[in-house]
């Protein structure tokens, strides 16, 4: 299964093989032509939606030449690094040199740069990491992020990480069970995106969601007793891994089923519209994002989602988080076309394509993104390239994915890059990283402490919040809770 | 399995359900052919093998079928019979039930794997609306019998509310199509098989639970069981009692410790849902007058209701006592709570006593 053989293996309906054209050699011309196909969305054929790829503007004084950044022309250079092309085209795939991909205003630069020129001309595919290589030595002291939110994400994506190896741990020795999926190796984009939203934004995830939970503010006791099936879990034990709610932090859930929260946060998104056009609540700006993976964009209810939000205008921000593997189905084998950004303007609204290894990045796509539907410019579809280290689940013994694609992302840890990237550019010591890892490791020991001592849920509490009545099944005819009667349940003297 | 004897210890539980192989399935009617110990999941697995290889135009596809699938149904197939025949669709279950549908329609014969019966509600209306109508509204002009829908159903001990239900009531309601579900290894070759040649569109439940637990002697041969015949299992004179899938093994426990206090139970598979056998059931409940249904599901409106209020209709003036149903409670399927919420063997055995001294 090495990925120079993927192409060779779309051919999955034969006798109708000659009349669909297998996708990798379209991938090739792929920047021409969606370079096309974005022109095509510009003003001039939607003449009554607002320009689509204008969209990161002139809202951002101080940073001005980043707004420009997504503009359409960038749009074409900024890349397909996906897997297939990277390999044969080895430019692509970064060297340890600088595995972490600094500032934006490097991409800007490159504009004008003739070598970009030619490539689109040729029509290879371009790694933004190559790109911005290429003008590493003209960087300059405007740096991104200050200390203290470079020390926040640092945080954040540490907290992630050592709470999924927790999990495994815990998994392992028993004390948690059920279906979990762990995260590891996509921080960048929860922190990226997560750490942009205020309180009452709302977070809608998939049943890999511990760490949207963590980013977004869930304390780590509460998801670890979720996990543990403890009373003190943030669903009460519930829900378990994959659903994770939280109430005060606008957590709408991860949900077990693919594609099933993106409606949920497309109604989410209407509320907060609503609240403020309607009900005239003027600085309710409230934004949700939905979180899904690549297998997820071939689902009904993906395309039903986008059209509406794009119909409706609506604040929220759709993430793929692309990691190019379905359980053992890979995307490339999945999709006719593996590009998903490009299901975006499709729909009418922007899709931009983003390096999910880099926080840096993603927080920048993210802030434009988020700030559109904060204006109520609308949604925006954001693909973010990103991989698990880990298999699906912990079930699952992760046996078809290539050693040299993992080798290829577990490179590029994005926690390992924002450290290279805070040192380097003197926002950070390794003193003050390592006190970071060591207060999340006592954070996430803590968390599993108190899971531990934490009460198991009683009885009484399978049969309630079945029904909006907070017992349940209401009171029966001797004036007690139903539940509370022990022959509630057919035939049970014992269980 | 481990981690419900895990929930059972720490939840104070002294009985945790253990599901055990059936010890005796009466004979498939098959003596002769090499049989092997296999468990459920290679006796699906080595009918299909069968099924592509006597029909050349039988498809097998769902989510991750190539590789084997998340329950190694599928292992070999794609190797054995090419990507062409065997392949994995995109995350879609209403896309692949409706191109079963297409293929089926065409004169193929499909076979669509849904990863857990918990997903196969996109599906939910293609199946009723399309597959359960299309001979009925062609008039007879086109017809998808060829379509088999596999999903595994059931509880797993740490499925939780998404990878443990029991959705097999939803289909019963539809006329058109037929729903079958085997309690083991050699019942589920056999049965799969007629499954996939019947001419009529099947969705066909495979207990989860037993994939690895259940094993049996399956015949090597092509051979197939009969749908639409249910099976006394277990000859008894003082109680019938109905069950299909993984529930029988726990019956079979219930009715071996209810043996012990004299009561002789009489254990019937259905296994055919839909259209189910009513003779087979009523010449029992005539025999004994008392009859308990179990099934995984939530006990309003499952399966057992119907077959309570026939066996009422046919068996009224019989009857000793009233139809006892030992189902799930009427919750979503709960993670942390799955002893409580399941029926378990006390609960069976608790109503057999109650309806044997009503």
């Amino acid at each position: 299964m090495s990925l120079s053989h993927h192409h060779l293996n779309t051919n999955i309906l034969p006798t109708l093989s000659a009349t669909i054209p297998t996708p990798f050699p379209l991938v090739f011309s792929a920047p021409i032509v969606s370079f096309l196909s974005f022109i095509s969305y510009s003003p001039l054929s939607l003449p009554s939606s607002p320009p689509i790829f204008s969209p990161f503007p002139s809202s951002l004084p101080t940073r001005k030449k980043m707004a420009t950044a997504f503009s359409p022309s960038k749009f074409a250079a900024q890349p397909f690094p996906l897997n297939t092309t990277s390999q044969n085209n080895p430019l692509t795939i970064p060297t340890t040199a600088s595995p972490f991909l600094g500032s934006t205003r490097k991409l800007i630069r490159l504009s004008s740069s003739s070598n970009l020129n030619i490539r689109r001309r040729s029509g290879t595919v371009v790694a933004v990491s190559d790109v911005v290589k290429e003008n590493k030595s003209k960087s300059t002291l405007n740096l991104l992020i200050t200390k203290e939110e470079g020390l926040e994400l640092y945080e954040d994506m540490v907290l992630g990480r050592a709470f999924e190896d927790m999990c495994a741990q815990m998994y392992y020795r028993g004390k948690m069970f059920g279906f979990v999926h762990l995260y590891n190796g996509q921080e960048a984009i929860s922190t990226g995106f997560i750490k942009l939203l205020k309180q009452q934004d709302s977070v809608v995830s998939t049943y890999r969601d511990h760490v949207h939970a963590l980013s977004k503010g869930v304390s780590a006791r509460a998801v670890m007793s979720e996990l543990f099936g403890k009373t003190t879990g943030c669903c009460r034990g519930q829900g378990g891994s994959m659903h994770m709610f939280s109430r005060e932090h606008n957590v709408l859930g991860g949900f077990a089923f693919i594609g099933e929260g993106i409606p949920v946060a497309t109604g989410a998104a209407f509320t907060s519209k609503y609240k403020r056009e309607v009900l005239k609540e003027a600085d309710c700006d409230h934004v949700t994002l939905a979180f899904f993976g690549d297998g997820t964009c071939n689902n009904g209810q993906f395309f039903e989602c986008l059209n509406m939000a794009a119909l409706w205008k609506l604040p929220i921000v759709f993430v793929v988080e692309n990691n190019l593997w379905a359980i053992g189905m890979s995307h490339l084998r999945a999709t006719s076309d593996p590009q998903i950004y490009k299901k975006g303007p499709a729909f009418g609204m922007p899709g931009v394509h983003v390096d999910g290894m880099d926080v840096l990045k993603v927080r920048e796509v993210a802030k434009e993104a988020i700030g559109r539907a904060r204006r109520g410019e609308g949604p925006t579809l954001v693909e973010c390239e990103t991989y698990r280290f880990r298999g699906h689940s912990l079930a699952d013994p992760d046996e078809l994915r290539d050693p040299a694609e993992k080798a290829h992302y577990a490179a590029r840890d994005p926690i390992t890059a924002l450290k290279k990237y805070l040192i380097e550019n003197s926002l950070a010591s390794e003193a003050d990283l390592k006190a970071i890892d060591k207060k999340i490791d006592e954070v996430v020991e803590e968390a599993v402490e108190f899971a531990d001592e934490s009460p198991v849920p009683p009885r009484s509490q399978l049969l309630e919040n079945v029904f909006a009545d907070p017992k349940g099944f209401g009171i029966g005819p001797d004036g007690q809770y139903r539940c509370e009667d022990p022959k509630f349940t057919e035939g049970t003297a014992q269980v | 399995m481990g981690f419900r004897n895990i929930i059972g210890r720490r939840l104070g539980l002294g009985l945790v359900r253990r599901r055990k192989p059936f010890s005796t399935a009466t004979c498939d009617g098959d003596g002769n052919g090499n049989a092997k110990s296999i468990n459920l999941y290679s006796a699906i697995n080595q009918a299909l093998h069968i099924a592509l290889e006597t029909d050349n135009r039988a498809f097998v596809f769902g989510e991750d079928v190539s590789f084997g699938g998340v329950f190694r149904c599928t292992t070999g197939l794609a190797d054995r019979f090419g990507k062409a025949r065997v392949f994995n669709t995109p995350l879609c279950e209403q896309g692949i039930v409706g191109f079963g549908i297409g293929l089926a329609a065409m004169g193929n014969r499909a076979i669509a794997e849904i990863q857990f019966a918990d997903y196969i509600y996109p599906a939910f209306d293609q199946i009723v609306n399309e597959a359960a109508k299309f001979r009925y509204r062609s008039g007879n002009q086109f017809n998808c019998g060829g379509l088999t829908i596999r999903a595994p159903y059931g509880a797993v001990g740490h499925g939780g509310h998404y990878h443990s239900q029991s959705p097999e009531a939803f289909f019963c309601h539809v006329p058109g199509i037929k729903v079958v579900i085997p309690r083991s290894p050699r019942q589920a070759k056999g049965l799969l098989l007629s499954c996939i040649r019947d001419p009529n569109p099947v969705v066909f439940f495979e207990p989860k639970w037993l994939y690895r637990l259940a094993v049996e002697e399956v015949p090597e041969h092509d051979y197939m069981l009969p749908l639409s015949e249910a099976e006394v299992i277990r000859q008894g004179s003082d109680i019938t009692l109905v069950g299909w899938g993984a529930q029988l093994s726990v019956m079979e426990q219930a009715c071996n410790e209810a043996e012990k206090d004299g009561i002789s139970c009489e254990l019937i598979d259905l296994k055919t849902l839909l259209p189910w056998d009513k003779e087979t059931v009523e010449a029992s409940v005539r025999k004994t007058g008392r009859v308990l249904i179990s099934h995984e599901a939530p006990v309003t409106g499952g399966f057992g209701a119907e077959i309570s209020a026939s066996i009422v209709e046919r068996c009224f003036l019989r009857l000793e006592a009233p139809v006892a149903r030992v189902c799930g409670l009427d919750t979503p399927f709960p993670l942390v709570f799955e002893p409580f919420y399941m029926p378990t063997k006390n609960k069976i055995l608790d109503a057999i006593k109650a309806t044997v001294n009503y």
